[in-house]
């Protein structure tokens, strides 16, 4: 292969994180291709979220490098930070929603601060995002009127109207009612489709199934295995993973 | 009877002291509208500072809070207005007491601010950072209007505590409400424009109180 290698969207390398004495991230090696959604699982406490937290440095990692499109996410001043932050996307499990404001508000916030688009720019941005996660008929609802399956796709709104490079999902299912799951989740599969990078915290392993194109295991702060979903799921090589999974579906029964 | 009515509450007194003690009620208006303002911005940028991440911008915003939320601020007053002359500052009565207010007003509005500031949820800042507003941006568009209006009653009480507390401007003999109308007490050896001072004051708080009071009623109802 001779051919240069596209720049991967979002590059993790040799990413560590301390907590004090506690080591939760120890040497992760990670590489988003464009396009890709990859799919991180493991048990609580084995740092997936950590990592993806590092990704936009909502924890700052105590050594390593992360990249987006090239572009360094560490040791760069705070308003640059400020501008990378635009390009990765982030849905956490808590939505967080800004309460005191309109659904649409809620979308047109950054981008009026941040992205310093105009008004009208910004609303029909919002407003095309919010009908891509289904709820355009909501855009003047307050987030206190939402379901939490609602709250979290105007969440996923909020994060696309920015045009992120890579959306990072924080266990987005995982405060929902069983009921309101499938219509974040349709959301995600959607934005696949269209061709959206992806990194993926969560315990859906169904979703991880259909619509992962790699899935990554973490225990202890590292990487113990990857690979695409049939392998990961029907052919697990590690002990931990094989534990992990049959753990997960005796919950699952 | 005709003695009480005659001492507190004789209609031909008032009159003669109403121009006075309008002329002391509109000292007073000006003094709460210029304390109010220099407290409320003064108690944000001290609560800004306190919920700050950086211990050396935190650690002198709360001396400052402790130290001037404890000392009574009629001792504040005195020292500034006939303290500071000792070491060549003279600084007129009006003065004298924005300064005590300032001091006094600010660290009791910083702990409103922080309150309501800290009672926001840590997720509400890092999902604004993460759509890459700055600091500054995140807390001005979503934690400030949050924490402001959780912490509405409590702001208002304290400007109420504020427009009662301005009476003690009267001991610099800033001719305000309570001077004014203690002058007139004096030149009349009648109790009534003080009683009539008091009536001013309820005129003026009453529609305040009665908003807090429904305020925190809807409060109580919603949660």
């Amino acid at each position: 292969m001779t051919a240069a290698q596209p720049l991967p969207t979002l590059e993790i390398t040799a990413l560590e994180k301390r907590f004090g004495e506690t080591q939760v991230l120890r040497s992760i090696d990670l590489n988003v291709r464009n396009g890709e959604l990859v799919f991180v699982i493991g048990p609580s406490g084995s740092g997936k979220s950590t990592m993806l937290r590092c990704c936009n440095r909502l924890e700052e990692p105590t050594s390593g490098a992360i990249h987006v499109s090239g572009k360094p996410m560490l040791g760069i001043p705070r308003k640059e930070l400020d501008r990378m932050r635009l390009q990765v996307g982030m849905v956490f499990q808590g939505f967080f929603l800004y309460p005191h404001l309109t659904a649409l508000k809620n979308v047109t916030l950054a981008q009026r601060k941040a992205l310093k688009r105009p008004r009208a720019e910004a609303e029909a941005r919002a407003l095309e995002m919010l009908d891509k996660v289904g709820l355009k008929h909501k855009a003047d609802a307050m987030p206190s009127e939402l379901s939490g399956g609602q709250q979290q796709r105007v969440a996923i709104a909020r994060a696309l109207a920015l045009d992120p490079k890579v959306m990072l999902f924080d266990e987005p299912t995982s405060a929902l009612d069983p009921e309101l799951v499938g219509s974040v989740l349709k959301v995600m599969r959607d934005l696949r489709e269209g061709g959206m990078t992806m990194i993926v915290v969560s315990h859906e392993m169904q979703f991880a199934r259909e619509a992962a194109d790699r899935v990554v295991f973490m225990d202890g702060g590292v990487i113990v295995e990857e690979g695409p979903p049939e392998e990961i799921f029907g052919n697990p090589k590690s002990d931990r993973l094989k534990a992990f999974l049959s753990r997960v579906s005796g919950e699952a029964a | 009877m005709d003695t009480i009515i005659d001492a507190f509450f004789n209609i031909d007194i008032m009159r003669q002291a109403t121009p006075l003690l309008l002329k002391g009620a509109w000292v007073t208006l000006q003094l709460c509208a210029v304390v109010i303002l220099l407290g409320l911005f003064g108690g944000l940028g001290l609560a800004l500072l306190a919920s700050s991440g950086s211990a050396a911008l935190r650690l002198p915003a709360f001396v400052f809070i402790d130290i001037f939320r404890a000392i009574p601020p009629l001792i504040l007053l005195i020292l500034i207005y006939a303290g500071l002359p000792f070491v060549g500052v003279r600084v007129p009565p009006f003065v004298a007491v924005c300064i005590a207010f300032l001091l006094n007003n600010s660290a009791y509005f910083a702990e409103i601010f922080r309150s309501g500031i800290k009672a926001i949820p840590k997720g509400q800042m890092e999902a604004a950072r993460a759509t890459g507003l700055s600091p500054a941006q995140a807390q001005t568009w979503v934690i400030l209007p949050q924490a402001i209006r959780n912490v509405l009653p409590d702001l208002l009480s304290n400007v109420v505590e504020i427009v009662k507390l301005t009476s003690i401007a009267s001991v610099v003999s800033l001719s305000e409400l309570l001077y004014s109308a203690n002058m007139a007490r004096a030149v009349t050896y009648n109790s009534s424009p003080l009683v009539m001072a008091a009536g001013l004051y309820l005129l003026l708080l009453w529609p305040l109180v009665r908003v807090i009071s429904r305020f925190q009623r809807g409060l109580s109802i919603s949660h």
